[in-house]
C-alpha cells in the first residue's frame, strides 16, 4: 500500500514516463522479459531510460570485481618482467620501472627442481584424495538416505555439517589436539603402555592426514548435493525393481548410482579443473611441522618464492602456469563430459 | 550407543513394503559408521571445551586434555576476556565480521537484483562480466601488489574488500530473486516505485531465507579470515583471532594479559589455550543452529545454476 503513494517521492528514477512514441514502461516491458527470444522491440535508448537504475546497482560490485579480480589477473604480467619492488615507492611505479625479460621467469621455474617437486605433490595429494575422499561423501549420502527415522537423520546432519564452517586454522588445532604428539590419542596410549606414534610430523604419512582432515572438514558438507539427487529419484523405480526380484544391492547398482551419475560426474570435472589446487592454508599451516619435502605444493610454493623471499616475477609466473593450466584443464574436462553426454557445467552459456 | 542407534533405525515407520527386512548385520555395520561419524565430531569439539574449563589440578590428573569434567573453573576465560592479545583479537573480528558481512550483503543483493532481470540493458554481458571469474585465476603475488598497491597493508580493509563480492553467492541469491512472481514487482512499477523502493519493500521481505544462508557464509568466511592476515597484516594489534589461535595454539608462543590485578595466580596454560579455541568456534557453533536448516536450498540452488 505504500508504495501507491510513494512516487512523488522516490520514484523518480525508473517512473519516469518514457517518451511519447515508444511504448509505456510496464506494457513494454513485460512481456519482453516473458520473451526472452525478442529482447529488441524496445529501442536501445528507451530500455537504457528504463534500466539504468538496474545498472547502478550492479556497478559498486562490478568495481569491486575489477580491482580484486580482474586488476590482479590483468597483473599476471609480472611473470614476464625481473620485478623489483625497490624500483619505485609504489608496486604501481615499481611495475613500470621494471624490466622485462620475456619468459626468463619460466625459463627459471621449469628448470627448478624444487618447483617441479610441488607439481608432484600437488598432483600425488590431488590423485590420492580422489581415491580416498571423493567416494566418501557419495557413500555417507546413501548410508544417510536410508535412515528412516527423520529426526535422528537430521540430528546426524546438524552435527557432519558444522565442520565445514572451522577454519583450517581449527581444524589443524583439532587434529594437533587429538593425534599429535602431546594430544589425546598419544596421551591414552601412553596410559596403556603403548608407544605412541606422531602422525602430525610424519613427513611419510602426510598425504594421509592432510586427507584425513578435509574429510573430517568437509564430508558432511559433501553429502548436500548428493541427498538432493538421491530425493529426486523415482521411488517406483525401487519399487518395481524390487517386485521383480532385485535385492537392495542390485538395486544400489542398478537405480541408485546412475541416478547419483550426472551429480558425480560434475563433481568430477570441478575437481579435476582444480587437480593443480589442493588447499592452501591447510598446507601453509602444516609446512613447518613435516618439511618442504611432502609438504609443498603449487600454492605454498608461490607464496614462499614470492611473497616471503620477494620473488615476484618468478613466483607470478608459477602462478601463471597454475592458472593456464587450470583453464585448460577445467575446459576439456567440461568437453569430455559432453561426449560422455553428461551436461557438464558449460553447457548453456 | 550404537544399540540405541540400531533401535532407532529398525523402527518400520517408513518403510515400504516391498523393501526386505534389514539384516542385523546391516543395521549393526550402519549404526557403527554413523555413530563414528558423529562422534568424530564431537568428541575433538566436547575435550576442548571440557579442558578449557578445567582447573589445574584435573589437567594434571588426566595428565593432558580432559574428557571427563569434575567441576567448573573458568578462570582460563576470565583471563583471556581481562584485556591484551586475545581480547584485542577478538574485537578486531568482531569489527572485520559484522563490518564484512553488512558491505558484502549490500553489494551482493544490489548486483544480484541488478541482474535478475533477463532483457535489460547489457544484462548478458554483464552477467558474463560476473561469471567469467569463475574461470580467470587472479593469482597471488598480482593480488597482493594490488592490495599493498592500494596501501591497505595494514588496513582492516584489506581483509575485507578482497573477498567483499562472491560470485557464488551472488548467483544463489539471484536465482532466488528470479523465482518471485514477476507480477508482483510489475505491479509495484505500474505504481511508480523505484527499482530501489521494490528491492527493499518487496523482493527483501521475501527472501529473508536466502540472504540469512548468505550472510552465514560471508560471517563465517570473515570469521575464518586467517591468510589474508597473513599476507597484508603485520601490526600484532591488528590480528584477528583465527592468527592469534595460530600463534598461541599452533606455535606455542604465550599471550599477553594486559587487565589482570596484580598477582593473579595463572590458570593452567593447557586451559588457556583450549578456551582460545572455545571463543574461536563460539559465534558459528551458536549461529549454525538457527541457520542450518535453510542451507540445503541454498547450495542446491547455487550447485544448479553455477
Amino acid at each position: 500500500m505504500s508504495t501507491r503513494e510513494a512516487p512523488p517521492v522516490a520514484g523518480s528514477g525508473a517512473s519516469r514516463t518514457p517518451p511519447p512514441g515508444t511504448n509505456p514502461d510496464a506494457a513494454a516491458g513485460a512481456p519482453a522479459r516473458r520473451k526472452p527470444s525478442k529482447p529488441h522491440r524496445v529501442p536501445f535508448r528507451a530500455r537504457l531510460r528504463r534500466d539504468w537504475p538496474l545498472l547502478l546497482m550492479t556497478l559498486p560490485g562490478a568495481l569491486v570485481l575489477f580491482v580484486f579480480h580482474y586488476l590482479p589477473a590483468l597483473g599476471n604480467v609480472v611473470a614476464f618482467q625481473d620485478y623489483n619492488p625497490w624500483a619505485g615507492d609504489t608496486p604501481l611505479q615499481a611495475f613500470l620501472g621494471s624490466e622485462w625479460i620475456g619468459f626468463g621467469n619460466f625459463e627459471n621455474l621449469f628448470s627448478s627442481n624444487a618447483f617441479w617437486e610441488a607439481v608432484w605433490n600437488t598432483l600425488s595429494i590431488t590423485a590420492f584424495q580422489l581415491v580416498f575422499f571423493f567416494p566418501l561423501p557419495i557413500a555417507l549420502a546413501i548410508l544417510l538416505n536410508s535412515v528412516m527415522s527423520t529426526r535422528l537423520r537430521s540430528f546426524i546432519q546438524t552435527i557432519v555439517y558444522l565442520p565445514h564452517f572451522f577454519s583450517w586454522v581449527l581444524v589443524v588445532t583439532f587434529f594437533v589436539q587429538m593425534l599429535g604428539g602431546a594430544g589425546l590419542l598419544a596421551q591414552e596410549m601412553r596410559e596403556a603402555g603403548f608407544q605412541p606414534w606422531n602422525i602430525m610430523t610424519n613427513p611419510d604419512t602426510f598425504i594421509i592426514l592432510v586427507t584425513a582432515e578435509s574429510v573430517w572438514k568437509d564430508v558432511g558438507w559433501g553429502t548436500i548435493i548428493f541427498l538432493a539427487a538421491l530425493s529426486t529419484i523415482d521411488t517406483n523405480l525401487y519399487e518395481q525393481s524390487a517386485v521383480d526380484g532385485a535385492n537392495r544391492w542390485r538395486r544400489l547398482w542398478h537405480i541408485t548410482l546412475p541416478g547419483l551419475r550426472p551429480v558425480i560426474v560434475l563433481l568430477l570435472i570441478l575437481r579435476l579443473g582444480d587437480a593443480l589446487s589442493v588447499g592452501f592454508e591447510q598446507f601453509i599451516l602444516q609446512r613447518d611441522a613435516v618439511g618442504r619435502g611432502a609438504a609443498e605444493v603449487l600454492d605454498t610454493f608461490v607464496y614462499y618464492h614470492a611473497i616471503a623471499t620477494g620473488d615476484y616475477g618468478f613466483g607470478a609466473a608459477a602462478g601463471l602456469f597454475k592458472a593456464a593450466v587450470g583453464l585448460v584443464l577445467i575446459l576439456a574436462a567440461n568437453k569430455m563430459a559432453h561426449l560422455l553426454g553428461e551436461r557438464g557445467i558449460y553447457s548453456k552459456s | 550407543m550404537s544399540v540405541q542407534l540400531a533401535t532407532k533405525l529398525r523402527k518400520p515407520s517408513g518403510r515400504p513394503a516391498w523393501e526386505e527386512k534389514p539384516t542385523p548385520v546391516g543395521l549393526a555395520v550402519k549404526g557403527l559408521v554413523l555413530t563414528g561419524v558423529v562422534l568424530a565430531v564431537i568428541v575433538p569439539l566436547w575435550t576442548v571445551v571440557v579442558t578449557s574449563l578445567s582447573s589445574r589440578q584435573t589437567i594434571n590428573e588426566a595428565g593432558g586434555l580432559v574428557m571427563i569434567p569434575k567441576g567448573i573453573d573458568a578462570s582460563a576465560y576470565v583471563v583471556i576476556f581481562s584485556g591484551g592479545t586475545v581480547t584485542r583479537a577478538l574485537w578486531v573480528s568482531t569489527l572485520v565480521t559484522v563490518g564484512g558481512t553488512a558491505i558484502s550483503l549490500v553489494l551482493t543483493v544490489l548486483a544480484a537484483y541488478g541482474l535478475s532481470r533477463p532483457g535489460s540493458v547489457g544484462h548478458r554481458s554483464l552477467l558474463f562480466y560476473f561469471l567469467l571469474t569463475f574461470l580467470i585465476y587472479p593469482g597471488l603475488v598480482p593480488s597482493y601488489l594490488v592490495v599493498t598497491g592500494l596501501g591497505l597493508k595494514d588496513s582492516l580493509w584489506a581483509l575485507i574488500l578482497p573477498t567483499a563480492v562472491s560470485v557464488f553467492n551472488l548467483v544463489v541469491i539471484r536465482a532466488f530473486f528470479q523465482a518471485i512472481p514477476q507480477e508482483l514487482l510489475d505491479s509495484a512499477r505500474i505504481d511508480g516505485a523505484s527499482e530501489l523502493r521494490i528491492l527493499t519493500r518487496i523482493v527483501l521481505p521475501l527472501s529473508k531465507a536466502v540472504i540469512a544462508v548468505v550472510g552465514l557464509f560471508y560471517a563465517v568466511g570473515y570469521w575464518n579470515t586467517w591468510f589474508n592476515a597473513l599476507l597484508y597484516i603485520d601490526d600484532n594489534d591488528k590480528f584477528p583471532i583465527q592468527r592469534i589461535l595460530q600463534s598461541i595454539v599452533l606455535q606455542g608462543q604465550s599471550p599477553t594479559f594486559s587487565g589482570l590485578p596484580v598477582g593473579t595466580s595463572m590458570p593452567p596454560t593447557l586451559a588457556v589455550k583450549m578456551a582460545v579455541v572455545v571463543v574461536a568456534v563460539a559465534p558459528i557453533a551458536i549461529v549454525y543452529p538457527f541457520i542450518q536448516r535453510h542451507f540445503v536450498k541454498g547450495v542446491i540452488l547455487g550447485a544448479i545454476k553455477g
